[in-house]
């Protein structure tokens, strides 16, 4: 089907557009219609059309040259027809050295137009047939929902290909943002367990309390605020997974609980006098050095070993600086989707500006760079100007104070700049922080051109 | 389902019959035939010497009685749209309106004798190529099948007066559907 094809036909007279547009719709393009060249460069901010026709002279406003201008900037691939009422050598030279691929006189042969335009749709699909192989290649270098062709990756693969189905309980290490989440979710679903349920719970971030109760539940009572019974992560887990993030941050107490569970599979609920079994398996995370914490007496020798049954090692980034290219490419082809904007890939300079980068967050700063770009980027290409925001944040972020005179929005654009500074541009972060929701954060950062 | 073929003057009997005749034959409309069109001036473009094609199906969608299913307006004059140099016709997709024009039809158009027969087949093209139109179908690839995109006299005469088993199969479907009282093109 040709539906996928998307062409904007734009001219100020309501006939011409309407026409042309119904003819088109016939050979089954999906078409829509600008009455101006304003109308046509917001619609092509929205949606990245393969084709466009614009007349050439349309007032008032933008002309048919200006347009297309304005729409190659953001869509350098997209093919621009120049149509006009009367040949003229001066215009149709300008049109080409504007970069308009052909210039129609109307009325045109119904023979041109559409030998014309099955040629275009024909390079196309090459072009699109070249970006589904590389999808392809990107898909054979992935495991689960993780991307890599790096050698010590590969051997994380395999290594969680071969323990997925076990009880063993494992321990990834790695750097923050180096994908230990997406690991145990790998190990979770390839071992079988994917229709059973996936627990986490980061344990750095609740007191001590708070946190035992948090994985062992506890019965009506049982403290004071304890006014029902309620279930512990544990217990949630099932026969599925319970993965327990920054186990190196738990407190002395809860070490030996938990190296009990993991010795006996067996525990109460706090005030509870009923055993429950554990039957989920246990995957733990840290990003520190946890044989160097058992060393200082931080952590429990025992407990170490009790976690450390089989052990996974993530590489930074940096360690794997030829997956760049390859998550890039998939960063692309989801945000672009979830963002709503019509990004299809990266400029050369602006990929070996992101290969160069040190990356001390990992994969999932390179990811929150890639949204930023994603979100606030003109054109369908992300170019190096399009990550500016890295070289910014790598200087040293000024607090924020509020000065006079300011207008609201004037206030409001510090505070999101500020707040994405903050969150190292971490879209979801940053719209939390500030009680809005993604695509309400979205819109103000295009509104205030945050990132130029 | 009601069909009304709608002519404008100089359109013959015959050509009224065999365009009927198809859309009861494939559609299985019941046809009706409308007294003339009176085609009004402004859908003439005198520089041109053409007829807005837009123009005067959107003229006879406004005479088209409430009860039709589809409305065919079968014209001697030749359409064109702005864009275009001519048409052999036009329909709305997924809609209720079609025209076909029988003027570059016409072996006379070419220079050549008349030839009631070749003519007779052409519009018989011509008509389940706009109908199928109205009825969903986009252009195909098939050459041979008549809902194959024609852009000289060449083409309509190497495409047959029948569609190809995916867009018969379509039709099929779509017709099933208008039988059943749910009509995309009314909503
Ligand atoms: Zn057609
Ligand atoms: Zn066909």
């Amino acid at each position: 089907m040709n539906s996928r094809w998307r062409i904007l036909v734009v001219d100020d007279e309501v006939a011409m557009r309407e026409s042309l547009a119904a003819w088109l719709r016939e050979d089954a393009y999906a078409v829509d219609i600008a009455a101006s060249g304003r109308e046509a460069v917001a619609m092509a901010a929205e949606t990245a059309y393969d084709i466009y026709f614009i007349d050439l002279k349309m007032p008032p406003g933008i002309n048919g040259i200006e347009t297309m201008m304005e729409i190659r900037k953001r869509q350098p691939d997209a093919t621009v027809v120049i149509v006009t009422a009367y040949a003229t050598v001066d215009t149709a030279i300008s049109a080409i050295k504007e970069g308009a691929q052909e210039y129609m006189v109307k009325p045109c042969n119904p023979e041109e137009i559409s030998i014309f335009v099955q040629r275009v749709i024909r390079l196309k699909s090459l072009e699109r047939e070249n970006t589904y192989l590389r999808r392809r290649l990107s898909r054979r270098y992935s495991f689960q929902d993780i991307i890599s062709k790096n050698p010590k990756m590969q051997a994380v693969f395999e290594l969680v290909r071969r323990v997925a189905g076990q009880r063993s309980t494992v321990l990834i290490q790695g750097a923050s943002g180096t994908g230990k989440e997406l690991v145990a979710r790998a190990l979770h679903q390839a071992g079988g367990r994917a229709s059973r349920p996936f627990v986490g719970l980061s344990c750095a971030a609740l007191a001590e309390t708070l946190l035992e109760s948090e994985l062992f539940g506890h019965e009506r009572g049982a403290f004071t605020g304890a006014v029902a019974r309620k279930r512990g992560k544990f217990e949630l887990a099932g026969d599925g997974t319970i993965f327990l993030d920054e186990i190196g941050d738990i407190p002395p107490k809860l070490q030996l609980d938990l190296l009990r569970v993991l010795q006996e599979r067996r525990y109460f609920r706090l005030g509870g006098s009923e055993e429950i079994v554990m039957e989920a398996r246990v995957v733990a995370a840290t990003n520190r050095d946890l044989l160097a914490a058992v060393e200082s007496g931080e952590f429990r020798e025992d407990l170490y070993y009790r976690l450390n049954v089989i052990n996974i090692q993530l590489p930074t980034l940096r360690e794997r600086r030829e997956d760049i290219p390859l998550l890039v490419d998939a960063f692309i082809g989801r945000l672009a989707i979830e963002a709503g904007r019509p990004v299809r890939g990266i400029a050369k300079d602006a990929l070996k500006l992101l290969l160069d980068h040190d990356w001390p967050g990992n994969v999932r700063e390179l990811e929150n760079a890639v949204e930023r770009a994603v979100v606030t980027a003109s054109g369908d290409i992300l170019e190096a100007g399009d990550f500016d925001f890295l070289a910014r944040a790598a200087r040293t972020s000024e607090r924020w104070e509020v000065p006079d005179g300011l207008s609201l929005d004037e206030i409001e654009k510090r505070a999101v700049e500020a707040v994405l500074a903050r969150t190292g541009g971490n879209i979801k972060a940053a719209a939390e922080i500030l009680g809005i929701d993604r695509s309400t954060l979205y819109m103000k950062i295009r509104k205030y051109e945050i990132p130029r | 389902m009601l069909l009304c073929l709608l002519p404008t003057a100089g359109v013959q009997a015959g050509d009224l019959a065999g365009a009927g005749a198809l859309a009861a034959d494939v559609f299985g409309f019941e046809v009706r035939t409308l007294p003339p069109l009176a085609v009004p001036d402004a859908t003439f473009d005198a520089r041109r010497g053409q007829h807005d094609s837009s123009l005067v199906l959107a003229t006879a969608l406004d005479l088209c009685p409430p009860d039709a299913t589809r409305l065919l307006v079968l014209t001697g004059l030749d359409l064109a749209i702005p864009m275009l140099t001519f048409v052999f016709g036009q329909a709305q997709l997924d809609g209720r309106g079609a025209i076909v024009s029988l003027a570059r039809l016409r072996p006379e158009f070419y220079g050549l004798p008349p030839a009631p027969a070749v003519l007779a087949e052409r519009l018989r093209k011509e008509v389940l190529h706009e109908l199928g139109h109205t009825c969903g179908l986009v252009h195909c690839t098939d050459q041979g099948c008549a809902m194959s995109l024609s852009v000289n006299i060449v083409f309509i005469d190497r495409k047959k007066a029948r569609l190809c088993r995916d867009c018969g199969a379509r039709l099929a479907a779509r017709l099933e559907t208008m039988r059943r009282g749910a009509d995309p093109a009314e909503e």
